[in-house]
């Protein structure tokens, strides 16, 4: 299964970026390979919709999992449609939080953040 | 860090100077002005150093390239924003209409036009054992949410110690206060006695209450309608809103704007009051943990 | 002729300034572009309001005919659109109604239908012609409602008072673009003279006709009172800060009719800018 995670910085001990749209990178992990990726995300400088075109960039890469701090409500929708389920990170680092849910430690997010309106 | 955002819908109620006053009262160490549109923060914060600065890059504006615009009027024809000039057979763009949206590039048949990156404004970071995050959106451009939203952003460079960080807000409803609402822990609402006032106010709420932010009211300049600020109180009553003081009419309060600072080192009566205000919102505050 | 009225900085009196100026006109229009917080129509408090909705356009995609080529997703730069199992997905709030979306799609997928984001409303106050521009609440650009506001039809022999929003933002542009002259009401204060200062770079950057109102203006500020002699500008009127004018104010009644002074001071304000405007 391939999960993604927003990141600050490229290195799994670092931390998840508390922002999903505007985190500057993006890792994708596979849990099968263990093989992890970290991409630029071409969102952080969007505009406005950087929560959409993010989510975009994660559903283009086939992952089937987002584990992240916070998403907002266009984000979500995006999630939603394209079945990939959202959790809510609990640890620190990226390493930390895929341990957690391979565990299945980590719950599914309920609460999204009303949107900073696309518009600018 | 716990943020709370000054705003009052309609314009000079008085958030510049709360602000300014809680600040102070607050000892803040952190503090912001999103009203990037015209701040005034800057000029009562009693900042000294120079701030680092940064261009902010708006949206993206249409250039046409003369020479090999062929004068077909394909732009002018499928631009919705007005943002293609004509003249005669020549075409250019008014960058203060063109919102980006690079309709003109897909429809031009010679690939005359190019998308280009446009400095819509600039931030500004002053780091003393303060930090103050402030910005200036350039004249003309879209009133934009994005720069409001750096603006506040900054704020995450302040110390650890930084436990309140106050932020002046802009007014209206539109795009740069929605932006400004988003992420903060509390909004107080800064209103006047005036129908004006009441209106806008509950224009201001109900936005607030879209983003599911608490809110609280106080009254600046009561006296000059003691009925209208009743009116206020009974329906913040009857919302469930606290309300959170009468701030009396002073002119000590634009006597110390001029001077350059804030109204908390002036002894007065409306000094006094907005002390009041700023006691009661820390307590909604303290409720809200 | 066409009046605008405009001020950087939010509170300093522009619908103050518009609503007692319509009056004193007589035979007026006024519009309020101040879309965001319209504040003029409860001072007039209009008679046979006439409501108009604002649209604008949002793209719609017909399944059936959609062949999935994302042109039009990768089209937007808005980022209003997104791919999601092969189809596209509109988010509306973040469309700028710009059209790229159907222009590029090659099928004929896209249609656009309208979707409301305020109103313009119409009416009259003995004989001014009251027009408000009124944005609902949560939409985030005001502007199309701007330009429907302006493009009402008036009397062409009515004298027209804009009242603008606060700030130099594309909307106060907007509803600059057509007038003949502007007043610009300044607080005397350093947030008014602040603000000012870019407001006047606006209307100078237009090449519109300007003349100044110092509102408050029981004390002189200094730095104000010697930009407008260095750049020439005239300073039409100095009206001081007066309790009563203030509970006149508060209870949205208007001065110039409740308060000799405040009607004197107008029609000598009127004649001013008609002699500016004349030059």
């Amino acid at each position: 299964m391939k999960i993604a995670i927003p990141m600050n910085e490229m290195g799994m001990d670092t931390e998840v970026c508390v922002s999903f749209g505007r985190a500057p990178y993006f890792l994708f992990y596979d849990t099968q390979s263990k093989e992890a990726v970290f991409s630029q995300n071409a969102a952080a400088a969007a505009h406005g919709g950087a929560g959409i075109k993010a989510a975009q960039a994660i559903i283009d890469q086939n992952a089937e999992a987002l584990l992240t701090v916070r998403c907002g409500e266009n984000s979500a929708e995006v999630f939603q449609a394209a079945g990939i389920k959202v959790y809510k990170t609990t640890k620190v680092t990226a390493k930390e939080n895929i341990e957690a849910f391979e565990k299945g430690e980590l719950a599914v997010m309920t609460q999204f953040h009303a949107g900073f309106h696309g518009k600018a | 860090m716990k943020k709370l955002l000054i705003l009052s819908g309609k314009g000079g109620t008085g958030k510049t100077t709360t602000a300014a006053a809680f600040i102070d009262f607050s000892k803040a160490r952190a503090f912001a002005d999103c009203d990037v549109d015209a701040p005034n923060l800057h000029l009562v914060a009693g900042i000294e150093s120079e701030p680092r600065r940064m261009d902010y890059y708006g949206s993206e504006k249409a250039v046409i390239d003369q020479t090999k615009c062929i004068g077909c009027g394909a732009c002018y024809k499928n631009c919705r924003f007005d943002a293609i000039i004509k003249a005669g057979t020549k075409f250019s763009v008014n960058p203060y209409a063109c919102e980006g949206c690079g309709v003109c590039m897909y429809t031009c048949p010679a690939d005359a036009v190019t998308m280009e990156e446009d400095i819509a404004g600039e931030l500004m970071l002053y780091q003393e054992e303060r930090l103050f995050s402030t910005a200036k959106l350039k004249m003309g451009r879209g009133t934009s949410g994005k720069l409001v939203t750096e603006v506040k952003n900054k704020l995450e460079y302040a110390t650890a110690t930084a436990e309140l960080a106050i932020i002046d807000g802009s007014p209206g409803i539109g795009c740069p206060v929605i932006a400004s609402i988003s992420g903060v822990d509390m909004v107080l609402v800064v209103t006047e006695p005036s129908l004006s006032g009441i209106s806008d106010m509950k224009r201001i709420l109900r936005t607030a209450e879209i983003f599911q932010t608490r809110t609280a009211v106080c009254v600046n300049k009561f006296d000059t309608c003691v009925e209208n600020t009743e009116e206020i109180e009974k329906l913040c009553l009857h919302e469930g809103i606290p309300f959170v003081g009468r701030i009396p009419y002073d002119k000590k309060a634009s006597d110390a704007i001029n001077a350059g600072h804030s109204l908390a080192k002036v002894n007065c009566p409306a000094r006094d009051a907005l002390h009041q205000v700023f006691e009661n919102v820390m307590e909604v505050f303290a409720e809200s943990k | 002729m066409k009046i605008a009225v405009l001020s950087g900085k939010g509170g300093t009196g522009k619908t103050f300034v518009s609503v007692n100026l319509a009056v004193t006109a007589k035979k007026a229009t006024y519009i309020d572009c101040d879309v965001e917080e319209p504040n003029g129509r409860l001072f007039f408090k209009p008679q046979n309001i006439k409501t108009e909705e604002v649209d604008t356009l949002l793209p719609a995609v017909i399944a059936e005919k959609c062949i999935g080529c994302r042109k039009c997703v990768d089209a937007c730069r808005f980022n209003a659109l997104s791919f999601i199992k092969n189809k596209p997905h509109v988010f509306p709030e973040v469309c700028h109604s710009c059209g790229a979306c159907a222009l590029v799609c090659p099928s004929g997928a896209i249609v656009e239908i309208k979707r409301p984001i305020g109103v313009v409303e119409s009416g009259v106050y003995e004989q001014v012609q009251v027009i408000t521009g009124v944005l609902n609440v949560g939409e985030a650009s005001g502007v199309p409602v701007i330009r429907s506001a302006l493009e009402t039809k008036t009397d062409e022999e009515n004298i027209t008072v804009i009242d603008c929003p606060p700030g130099s933002a594309c909307t106060v542009m907007e509803s600059v673009q057509s007038a003949d002259f502007c007043i610009l009401v300044v607080e005397a204060t350093a947030f008014g003279f602040h603000n000012f200062k870019m407001v006047y770079e606006l209307v100078s950057l237009l090449e519109k006709p300007c003349g100044v109102v110092i509102n408050k203006a029981d004390q002189a500020y200094a730095k104000l009172e010697s930009f407008c002699q260095e750049k020439n500008i005239s300073v039409l009127c100095r009206i001081p800060y007066r309790e009563k004018l203030a509970q006149i104010g508060a209870k949205a009644g208007i001065a110039c009719q409740e308060d000799e002074e405040t009607k004197e001071q107008f029609s000598l304000l009127l004649k001013t800018i008609k002699q500016e405007v004349g030059k």
